[in-house]
């Protein structure tokens, strides 16, 4: 029952969790309420509920694009950022909704002003990023004598990232397995051609081998074997020549898969190598 | 009170080591008494004055699903109580003596029922209760008061009945309400033998779209008060986080850097407490030793090739590997009770199994039979029990949630083919286990006993995925 002696420390506790108010004289010990004659009313008062105060419209903290000039072919990143009570976000030249938060690479074939549209409870606000695209230029005539070395443009023009993207073709695995199997050695001695010539062309530049599963696995086992196949496909072509200390491994699990379909189709081009530029 | 000890040593046993029920074949060792043994509570609902009524469905229901779910009691409906809800101990009534003699012409004859003030009315049917909780509360100085009491309807009066009188405080708001009903809820579990849930916390993964930035968040046990703790902001993000014991620490693996490494963060204030990551191109699923002062990790250190399992100090200096090189060995985790043993996952013999092995590194043991995947690991607080995510009997990917004891090898299955069910943990409990299931259509989060009853869905926006839980 309700012991006299811990009033001063029930006080105390009031004072200490709730309020400041002083609490230096004994408390009336709390009533029940009156017994019901009729059933007791469901809750939720009858006090008057004052509206909620109106939202504001999303911000778009950021929409920017990176590089905001390139040559035609080459590629530039979407970055965005959007805050604030919001329903949905999109954005126009076929890109389509996306997530609050993103970047994307888009490939413009012409100059093109992307613009973001966020909406939510409280209206929409836009945003415009502008991607300026200009011709690539063409090849330095060719100065036909012996001797001479390949001119640069004549092995395929273009960024880092497009030389790979046209030239370093993806290697797919077996279910749980990170050795490289036969149809995928032809693939990577010819990705080994292609990347020694970019690497050469590109003195400064790292290439990231990215390992990836198919769904099945766990995410966790599935950051492992990524992480093998990446370093498989890596000693693979270390042996055939392509400078170790240019390459970097990086294992994706099966965070970013190509497809999302449950069929072994699918599975099969999600266990795979993928290369890209790394920093 | 006899059969008040009997309970409390039952529970006690359960608590401590494993409960084998009755039946030799039956692989029940699950620490949870079966259902149709348990004492019956009755409920009633508690009413309020002085400006808290509108929290009084909150409390209610607070109090009634914590109670509930900690697996200890028959819950008696509410449809059976009678009309009259008595709220304090006073408010009981003796039934008069039995009449004797004739009755006397025009009197009315004595009551039959005290409609809910008598013990009886509660103790016998349609309720049969074994215990009654009741009480009320009220708003007296700006504070939110329950009084809350249990009694045992076995006894004949109220004052012998009673079990617990006691007073809980909190805001005039909806978590004043919820914290009050928590606290009672804990009193009455512990009262019977149990360790109470309510006031831990579940830590997990929230995605709030595929391909969205992955980051890790926390919830209470009934999935209520969801906040992010990173804001790293990056894709894939960060996920596979642990606890340590104390609960004031979490660490996980995050992109947030380029490669996957690991983090170690304080819970409260939230604080990145650096932690040493190996060059290499994986660092990941950390988990904390009983004693909360070291990490076990999974790294592809020194060479790339992904996966030893190594031991560090909480900040990750005087690292050393435990297991031999040349496997994918991922997700350590350390026996709760003994600290010396390790529970991991590998693929040394083709398809990832569960196996356990020393701290040192030796006596490395398959716990899981070799059939199918077996993966993600959890070691219940008894240290014998090791819950796990296994295909056994289902095609590639499709993952169950089982549980085995290590020393026996006798398991349990939890899940049925519902969905994908991966990620078990623990609760401190030893008798509630959190999961992700694929169920409802996509990831999320769910709780249920140790025997797969009573599960419940405890996320629902977004993508929700590998829980840990800790205080």
């Amino acid at each position: 029952m309700f012991d006299r002696h811990k009033i001063p420390a029930i006080c105390l506790a009031i004072s200490l969790t709730v309020f400041a108010a002083g609490c230096n004289k004994r408390s009336a010990p709390i009533a029940p309420p009156p017994p019901m004659a009729a059933p007791a009313p469901n809750g939720g008062g009858s006090t008057p509920v004052a509206p909620a105060p109106a939202a504001a419209a999303p911000v778009v903290a950021q929409f920017s694009a990176e590089p905001t000039s390139i040559l035609i072919g080459q590629s530039s990143t979407l970055r965005w950022q959007v805050t604030g009570d919001t329903s949905s976000v999109t954005i126009d030249q076929t890109i389509g909704t996306v997530q609050n938060t993103g970047n994307r690479r888009v490939f413009p074939s012409q100059s093109t002003t992307y613009t973001l549209t966020a909406t939510g409870a409280g209206g929409t606000t836009t945003g415009t990023a502008t991607v300026s695209v200009s011709e690539a230029p063409g090849p330095p005539p060719s100065t036909g004598g012996a001797g001479m070395g390949v001119p640069r443009a004549a092995t395929g023009g273009g960024t880092f990232e497009q030389r790979i993207l046209a030239s370093v073709q993806d290697v797919y695995f077996d279910y749980d397995q990170s050795e490289v199997r036969g149809d995928s050695q032809a693939v990577l001695t010819q990705d080994a051609t292609a990347l020694k010539a970019v690497l050469a062309d590109f003195p400064n530049a790292i290439i990231m081998v990215e390992g990836h599963c198919d769904e099945r696995g766990s995410a966790e086992y599935n950051l492992g074997l990524g992480d093998r196949r990446a370093s498989s496909a890596k000693d693979f072509l270390v042996q055939l020549g392509v400078p170790a200390d240019r390459i970097r491994t990086i294992s994706y699990g099966k965070e970013r898969p190509q497809c999302t379909e449950s069929n072994e189709q699918c599975w099969q081009k999600n266990r795979r190598v993928h290369f890209s530029p790394g920093q | 009170m006899k059969k008040l000890v009997w309970l409390a040593s039952m529970a006690a046993i359960a608590g401590s080591g494993l409960f084998i029920v009755a039946s030799q074949d039956q692989p029940d060792f699950v620490g949870l008494i079966v259902n149709s043994q348990r004492p019956k509570m009755a409920i009633a609902d508690f009413r309020a004055s002085g400006g808290g009524e509108t929290l009084m469905s909150t409390f209610n229901q607070t109090l009634w699903s914590d109670v509930e779910s900690a697996g200890l009691f028959q819950m008696v409906s509410k449809s059976l109580y009678p009309a009259r809800i008595p709220q304090q101990p006073a408010d009981f009534q003796q039934p008069p003596p039995p009449a004797t003699g004739r009755p006397k012409r025009g009197q009315p004859p004595p009551p039959t029922t005290g409609n809910g003030l008598w013990i009886a009315d509660w103790s016998g049917p349609p309720v049969s209760a074994t215990y009654l909780t009741l009480g009320f509360a009220a708003v007296q100085n700006g504070v939110f008061v329950v009084r809350g009491f249990v009694f045992d309807m076995r006894r004949g009066t109220p004052s012998e009945a009673q079990v617990i009188g006691k007073n809980y405080l909190g805001s005039v708001d909806e978590p004043g309400a919820r914290k009050t009903a928590h606290e009672f809820a804990c009193d009455i579990i512990a009262q019977f033998g149990g360790t109470c849930i309510a006031g831990s916390h579940i830590y997990y993964t929230h995605q709030p779209s595929k391909l969205g930035s992955k980051e890790i968040w926390m919830m209470d046990a009934d999935g209520s008060n969801p906040r992010q703790i990173t804001r790293f902001n990056n894709v894939p993000g960060s996920t596979f986080v642990s606890v340590s014991p104390d609960g004031g620490k979490i660490a996980f693996t995050s992109y947030a850097k380029g490669q996957p490494a690991i983090f170690v963060f304080s819970v409260d204030p939230v604080r990145d407490l650096r932690f040493y990551n190996q060059a290499a191109s994986v660092n990941a699923t950390p988990s904390f030793t009983p004693d909360g002062k070291q990490i076990v990790y999974a790294s592809s250190a020194p060479d790339d090739r992904c996966c030893r399992i190594f031991i560090a100090n909480l900040d990750g200096m005087g690292f050393r590997p435990i297991s031999a090189p040349g496997f994918i060995d991922v997700e350590p985790k350390v026996n709760p009770k003994t600290g010396t043993q390790i529970a991991f996952v590998s693929g040394r013999s083709g398809h990832p199994q569960v196996y356990t092995m020393n701290i040192d590194g030796g006596n490395v043991e398959r716990i899981s039979d070799g059939t199918g995947e077996a993966t993600n690991p959890a070691w219940n607080p008894n240290g014998r029990t090791l819950a796990f995510a296994w295909t056994r009997g289902y095609a590639t990917g499709k993952y169950n949630v089982f549980e085995m004891d290590v020393v026996t090898r006798k398991y349990l299955q939890l899940t049925h083919d519902e969905g994908r069910n991966e990620n078990p943990v623990w609760a401190p409990d030893g008798v509630h286990l959190a999961f992700m299931s694929t169920r409802g259509g996509t990831e999320q989060i769910y709780t249920m006993l140790a025997d797969g009853t009573q599960p419940q869905k405890i996320t629902s926006q977004g993508y929700n995925s590998n829980p840990a839980w800790g205080k």
